[in-house]
């Protein structure tokens, strides 16, 4: 039956059943000859990787857990009650390292300003949140909510916020800096293309000089110059100056990712567009821009990231966030010598929020991936 | 319907649409051909401001095209337009696409756009993909929904930008199928194509352009049978002896 060119004969032409793949080559034992032994050179390196894994693992377990002392009274009691990590100098400070120097009794206040974040965020982060519509609106009032709790006024004692400090700083700079410039960016980044050329020149201007001036000396115009070119007698808070350099600073570097974003939009996206009547606000905020920010989100929260990080820089014009309480901590002669400890405990706070954020992103592009 | 009188463009110093006269009655259904560069594309997208004219008058049912903004969002409205390479919206699903511009636009309910739409899906003969990703379906499915979601806006024009030239052979025929069964209703069409098949069954007149010139307009029984230009006839033996 068989004829050269047609297939061996073993079913008619048209007639093929999909067989299932070869054995081994699916499911787990299929990854892991794949992709752990598929040489002989690559089963040694699977097994060196497993015992330097191993090593690694127990090690640090054993200075991080099973060694390490969580109450003790000085750098002292630590080192004889175990070999491992002195815990006990975070847990004796563990109020300063969270709240800074705001005052015992209002805690309460920040501690219900986080919890109703998180309120606040779900519906912006997941469009299947219960009461979306309703929730959103929450979302809005969220800043000056949080901003009345943790400032006060309105029947709340007042707490100046030259006590904060701590991971609450961190948190409110961080958050405030990632939800302005967001929109703030985007606008720039639209000002950028604009067709006016004014408002064009303005917006690359803004752009090119933030960008162009390292964060740090902003901080130093907040903290010192700004207040040369306000009227004599007008103060405003340090912090509030901090936040809005943060802010414009991280705007310029969203404008150009999302500006990225809105190169690669084909031009038949526009074209289809302006042939159905959109004007340009509805084709921006309608069809360009969900489609601009989708490509831009890896570097969008990139450069969240970068900001939330940069956060520590405030500790030079003297504001104590989690790295100056560690430095006050560490200058108390009772647990002098702690800096391990104390630092890898801020870098853990950093990494986990930071972590948080990537995978967040990573849910978000898998979640708005429409197969094209 | 569609008036342009002695209309000219240039591209830089390009002059890419030379003295162009053209009326197309309601109703009409007009294919334009000829080589690449001669100017068809840049002729239909002259209708709708896509391309902006220098010189000359088009006047689209009634209104006059100039750089008034309310001008050209009134005839953009009611001029449909179908692209070479779909242009969808690849974040939103097929029956997003649709119901766009009529709840936006049109400042249409949602229910009822979105009834519309399924109609005019069901005419191009894909309801069933409705709540799928333009990025999901064959090339030939894309244009038969960029057709729907023109026809969504219920035009009184039809532009039609060479549709079939970015399909596979196999898909050509389910869009010009329903090209034709459109041009039943009598829905005013300007179609540029290569598709002489097309041309022949559906046109009332064919229009043929070179080099930015409309050389000759005739109906479609004359045009392929005994064109009167000699570029006409070269052209015609050069797509029609393959």
């Amino acid at each position: 039956m068989t004829e050269a060119g047609t297939n061996s004969g073993a079913y008619a032409p048209g007639q093929h059943p999909d067989l299932p793949p070869p054995k081994g080559s699916a499911g787990a034992a299929g990854w892991m000859r794949g992709n752990l032994f598929s040489s002989p050179f690559n089963t040694a390196v699977t097994i060196l990787a497993a015992i330097l894994l191993y090593e690694l693992i127990t090690s640090i377990a054993g200075w991080f857990v099973l060694d390490a002392v969580i109450d003790a009274g000085s750098k002292a009691d630590c080192r004889q009650a175990g070999s491992g990590a002195c815990w006990a100098v975070i847990k004796i400070r563990i109020n300063q390292f969270t709240f800074g120097f705001y005052p015992a009794d209002e805690r309460w206040r920040p501690i219900l300003a986080f919890v109703l974040m998180f309120a606040a965020l779900a519906p912006l982060l997941f469009d299947k949140t219960p009461f979306r519509r309703q929730m959103i609106w929450f979302a809005v009032a969220y800043p000056f909510i949080a901003g009345w709790l943790i400032y006060g006024g309105f029947g709340l004692v007042i707490v100046d916020t030259q006590s904060y400090g701590g991971f609450m700083l961190t948190l409110i700079i961080g958050i405030t800096g990632i939800a302005a410039s967001l929109p703030i960016g985007i606008l720039l980044a639209l000002g950028r293309q604009s067709r006016l050329f004014s408002i064009r020149i303005i917006c690359v201007s803004l752009i090119e000089f933030l960008r162009g001036v390292p964060l740090i000396t902003l901080l130093f115009v907040a903290s010192t110059m700004l207040n040369y070119f306000m009227p004599p007698g007008t103060s405003f808070n340090l912090l509030v100056r901090v936040l809005i350099m943060v802010t414009i600073f991280a705007s310029a570097y969203i404008a150009e990712v999302v500006r990225g974003g809105l190169q690669a939009i084909p031009r038949g996206q526009y074209e289809a567009a302006d042939a159905m009547g959109f004007t340009y606000w509805k084709t921006t905020r309608l069809i360009t821009l969900p489609q601009a920010l989708k490509i831009s989100i890896p570097g969008i929260v990139n450069t969240f990231i970068a900001l939330y990080k940069d956060t520590t820089l405030v500790v030079i014009i003297g504001l104590l966030d989690p790295l100056g309480i560690g430095r006050a901590v560490l200058a108390d002669a009772k647990w002098n010598g702690l800096s391990t400890e104390t630092y890898l405990f801020v870098a853990l706070f950093f990494f986990f929020s930071c972590f948080a954020m990537s995978r967040y992103s990573l849910y978000l592009e898998k979640r708005l991936h429409t197969g094209h | 319907m569609i008036s342009i009188e002695a209309m000219h463009k240039w591209f830089g110093a390009f002059h890419v649409l030379k003295d162009i006269n053209l009326q197309v009655y309601e109703g009409e259904r007009i294919v334009i051909c000829g080589p690449s560069g001669s100017g068809k594309s840049t002729l239909i997208r002259c209708i709708n401001r896509l391309e902006q004219h220098q010189q000359g008058d088009i006047i689209v049912d009634g209104t006059e095209l100039t750089g008034d903004l309310k001008h050209i969002e009134l005839i953009r409205s009611e001029v449909g337009m179908v692209f070479q390479h779909f242009n969808l919206f690849p974040h939103l699903s097929v029956l997003e696409n649709c119901t766009l511009a009529p709840i936006w636009v049109r400042k249409m309910a949602k229910r009822d756009a979105e009834e519309i739409a399924m109609q005019y899906l069901e005419r191009v003969k894909i309801p069933e993909q409705a709540a799928k990703f333009p990025g999901q379906l064959s090339g030939g499915q894309q244009q038969r929904v960029a057709i729907a979601r023109a026809l969504c806006m219920t035009p009184k024009i039809m532009l039609f930008d060479e549709p079939t030239s970015a399909l596979d052979p196999e898909m050509i025929k389910e869009v010009l199928d329903v090209m034709i069964e459109l041009a039943e209703t009598g829905m005013t069409m300007l179609v540029v194509t290569h598709e002489m098949g097309f041309a022949k069954t559906v046109a009332d007149c064919v229009v043929f352009m070179d080099e930015g010139e409309i050389i000759e307009r005739n109906d479609p029984e004359p045009f392929f049978n005994a064109p009167e230009h000699e570029r006409t006839k070269l052209f015609l033996s050069q797509i029609l002896t393959h």
